[in-house]
């Protein structure tokens, strides 16, 4: 297969990070071929440079089996919420799903149409799809909250991607120190923030909203 | 035409950067790093095949490689680095003086005028303790969007800013306060509308004024903030700490503060508000601390000979080259690139004379330690005067070699450029940090090679802040020598405290916390008494990190630090602001004195604020018992 092959096949298969590999081997290997200067790179728009930077687009798998871009079907155009867990952790992440269980009643029928709750799986290898189910059934999560998994690697760079890491190594590898926060935030609008999961659910609500409101159109029909 | 692997055309720029990437990429396979998958591993590569630029790695990148290893190898922490800015090639900007407006309309009222547009949360204490309204200043400071160059090699930059009607700057305007003259300002929130920020930034503020004895409703709470188009009316009576207490009616004189900052403080944003510009100083004076090197303290002239200094560390995109900001950190945030008053690394042309300057930390996470460093002469000690510890003058000043700083924290120095003129010498931070835990601990890590990473960098190895260019021949200096120098004393510490509390600085699961819990408008911990003295113990929890500790209202002094005495000079001094070391636990003495309400505690790494290491507190007439809040 080709390096262009490759990384279509990456992109095909949701595998990050392959199309990245092909790409620094050809860095590496200098196929780049010189030429004439042409016209700079045209500078992204804040809005892009944080999806580049913070959201790749890799594809997850829902507690409904169901394949999700994390950027595209996810994140894009939303207020969200998004944190990290596992469904046999019994250290925090007891805490924190009935914690943002608690937080999803409270904002009753916004969860699914001004917000979006997303939770991924730390082991998604050992959380398929219908062990998320079961754990999203355990817990009383409505429509509007959904439960991920995917390809370890992709797992990997989100939770890079999006902070939930611990600068020092040897607590970043053991899994029940796992970074418990709740990030929030509005993707449109460039509003980001996180709270920690443990926080008061009222809390959260009010925090969430914070970047929610804005979201909500005022003219949207609520019956 | 330039392809890139997937024989893409791809732009000259971009090609460069590939270019600098594959070298980057042959160093760290030099340093041991043998394959490309171990690169995706480590999340050197990014997402579009860029290698990470190593100056800007993130600590999310170096976590995981390193786990089989016995090494410790210390991470770092940011976004990928800036682009390459000269240095010292613009003249260091000076604020301007804030100035007064004769009028606001509507005029201002001690019940909040929410029909006008007002945010407060209480009428004015002040009138009632018979201070004058409206008082005899007042100020008009609106916040806005405004476009700044922070260095010739960049593009403009859309900051947040200050406009007092007659400059808008960031830093904002400086206050010229004076102690007995109350003032008002009607802070207003202009800023641009949500989806406008630029990519980071909340339209919604707060301004706290940091380090003020302040009634609650002005002090500029978290909790406080107010939307684009409403306004807060904040009362600052300039008073001494005890005109309502314990020395009626004017207060306690060794109470007096100096410098003082501004700053938004919107509970979760607060790190992004202030790292869009969102800060400034004020300055207060009285009959001792004039501003006028002929009287008083003789402390050199406001302001040509006193200088206020904003330090800030930041990140610039390297392919937009505009200011940017980690959305995604929860640790803290390390610029590369360094500003002195809203500039990367001015110089600043001084005489051969005495000159008092304000230092400032407004972080977002980096802690300082100043050295002036003669590059010509590197084993040079050059020491220095420390005047003041948080904008409180000590008791003399203290000759130091350097000193160091966290954020939000001051200190006053005094530098003669006597001993230096006609030469060129730098203000150099020398002090390693790497990553929002602070500064690197002894024995903490290595680098890629297994070498110890050191706390401090040798002479002309750290940053280089700003520049001095010194002048030469015999100038005027009718300041006075702090070798000979005394100012105020400290008040007593011997007051048996009615309660002693304990706050354990912590982190479970990542979540900043303070006795385990988190930040929350709506819950307050503990009830102090008015008027009483308590002693506070801070204890660190989080293993390596520091934390720099402030507490609104009233200042403290350091009892002690693991049980013994603070073991630096300028530390027996006045606080608003206490680095919590690794394993530390410091002891607080507190008088709360004369006004009532709400204020937080709250560490002032501003990401780690963000993230719930703040708890609220009030002041009322009878005190609880709470020991653990």
């Amino acid at each position: 297969m080709s390096l262009a092959g490759l990384a279509s096949f990456a992109q095909a298969s949701g595998i990050a990070g392959i199309a990245g590999i092909a790409q620094a081997a050809g860095i590496a290997g200098g196929l780049a071929q010189p030429g004439t200067a042409e016209a700079e790179e045209a500078v992204p728009s804040p809005r892009e440079r944080i999806r580049r930077l913070y959201f790749p687009n890799v594809v997850l798998r829902t507690q409904d089996d169901k394949p999700v871009r994390f950027y595209d079907d996810l994140v894009k155009d939303k207020a969200v919420t998004i944190n990290f867990f596992f469904a046999r952790c019994e250290e925090i992440c007891p805490l924190v799903t009935s914690n943002l269980a608690k937080v999803q009643r409270l904002l009753g029928d916004r969860v699914g149409r001004d917000l979006f709750m997303n939770s991924i799986s730390l082991k998604p290898e050992e959380d398929t799809p219908a062990k998320l189910k079961a754990y999203a059934e355990m817990h009383g999560a409505r429509p509007g909250w959904t439960f991920l998994t995917g390809a370890p690697a992709d797992v990997e760079l989100l939770r890079r991607s999006l902070g939930f890491t611990n600068p020092s190594a040897k607590v970043d590898k053991d899994l029940n120190q796992h970074i418990g926060n709740v990030r929030y935030g509005n993707e449109p609008l460039m509003l980001w923030a996180a709270c920690p999961g443990q926080a008061r659910a009222e809390w959260i609500v009010e925090s969430v909203s914070w970047v929610m409101q804005p979201a909500a159109k005022p003219a949207m029909a609520r019956g | 035409m330039y392809y890139n692997a997937l024989g893409e055309r791809v732009s000259r720029r971009r090609y460069r950067e590939m270019l600098a990437a594959a070298k980057n990429r042959r160093e760290l396979i030099a340093a041991g790093l043998h394959n490309r998958r171990d690169l995706f591993k480590m999340g050197l590569l990014t997402g579009t095949g860029m290698l990470v630029a190593k100056n800007g790695l993130s600590s999310r990148a170096w976590a995981q490689p390193f786990q089989q290893g016995p090494q410790n190898i210390c991470a770092g922490a940011g976004l990928p680095a800036s682009p390459p800015t000269r240095s010292f090639i613009v003249p260091l900007p000076i604020m301007p003086v804030a100035q007064t407006v004769s009028s606001l309309t509507p005029a201002p009222t001690i019940a909040p005028n929410t029909g006008a547009g007002e945010v407060r949360a209480a009428p004015h204490q002040a009138p009632a303790l018979g201070f004058p309204f409206p008082p005899p200043k007042l100020y008009r400071f609106t916040q806005q969007a405004i476009q700044v160059s922070q260095s010739p090699d960049l593009p403009l930059q859309t900051v947040w800013g200050y406009n007092d009607g007659h400059h808008a700057t960031s830093p904002g305007p400086t206050y010229a306060a004076h102690y007995g003259v109350p003032q008002l300002t009607r802070n207003i929130n202009a800023l641009p509308p949500l989806s406008q920020n630029g990519g980071f930034g909340m339209p919604s503020v707060t301004t706290h004024l940091h380090n003020a004895h302040n009634p609650s409703e002005s002090d500029g709470n978290p909790c406080d903030f107010y939307e684009i188009g409403h306004f807060c009316d904040q009362y600052y009576p300039n008073v001494l700490a005890g005109f309502n207490s314990d020395h009626q009616p004017n207060g306690d004189i060794n109470e007096a503060l100096s410098t003082l900052w501004y700053h938004d403080h919107r509970v979760d944003f607060t790190s992004q508000n202030t790292y869009k510009g969102l800060v400034g100083y004020y300055l207060l004076f009285n009959q001792f601390d004039t501003g006028n090197e002929e009287t008083g303290f003789r402390l050199p002239s406001f302001p040509q000979f006193d200088v206020p200094l904003v330090f800030a560390d930041k990140v610039y995109d390297p392919i937009s080259k505009q200011l940017a900001f980690d959305l995604f950190s929860l640790d803290g945030i390390m610029g590369d690139k360094f500003l002195v008053n809203g500039q990367i690394q001015p110089f600043f042309q001084v005489e051969p004379r005495r000159y008092r300057f304000r230092l400032l930390d407004t972080g977002p996470s980096r802690f300082y330690e100043f050295f002036l460093t003669d590059l010509n002469n590197l084993g040079a000690a050059n020491p220095f005067w420390v005047i003041g510890n948080d904008g409180n003058l000590l008791p003399a000043p203290v000759q130091v070699q350097s000193v160091r700083i966290g954020v939000a924290e001051r200190v006053d120095v005094i530098i003669d450029f006597s001993q230096f003129a006609g030469k060129t010498i730098y203000l150099e931070n020398r002090l390693n940090q790497l990553n929002g835990m602070g500064p690197v601990n002894a024995g903490q890590c290595t680098d890629v090679n297994g070498n110890p990473v050191p706390t401090m960098l040798a002479a002309g190895q750290g940053n280089l802040l700003m520049q001095f260019r010194v002048g030469s021949g015999h100038v005027q200096d009718d300041s006075g020598n702090p070798a000979t120098q005394t100012f105020y004393q400290l008040p007593s510490t011997d007051a048996e405290p009615r309660i002693t509390r304990t706050f354990k600085f912590d982190r479970l699961n990542g979540q900043w916390s303070i006795n385990g819990q988190f930040m929350d408008c709506h819950t307050f911990r503990f009830q102090v008494q008015q008027n009483s003295v308590e002693n506070w113990v801070l204890t660190n929890a989080t293993g390596d990190w520091t934390h720099p500790i402030h507490i609104h209202l009233e200042e403290h002094q350091i009892l002690s630090r693991n049980r013994q005495p603070p073991p630096l000079a300028i530390e027996r001094s006045r606080k608003d602001v206490t680095q919590l070391h690794p394993q530390e636990r410091v002891l607080l003495f507190f008088r709360f004195r004369d006004w009532l309400g709400k204020y937080p505690i709250h560490c002032h790494n501003v990401v780690h604020e963000d993230h719930a290491m703040m708890g609220l507190w009030h002041v009322q007439a009878e005190g609880d018992d709470v020991l653990v809040p």
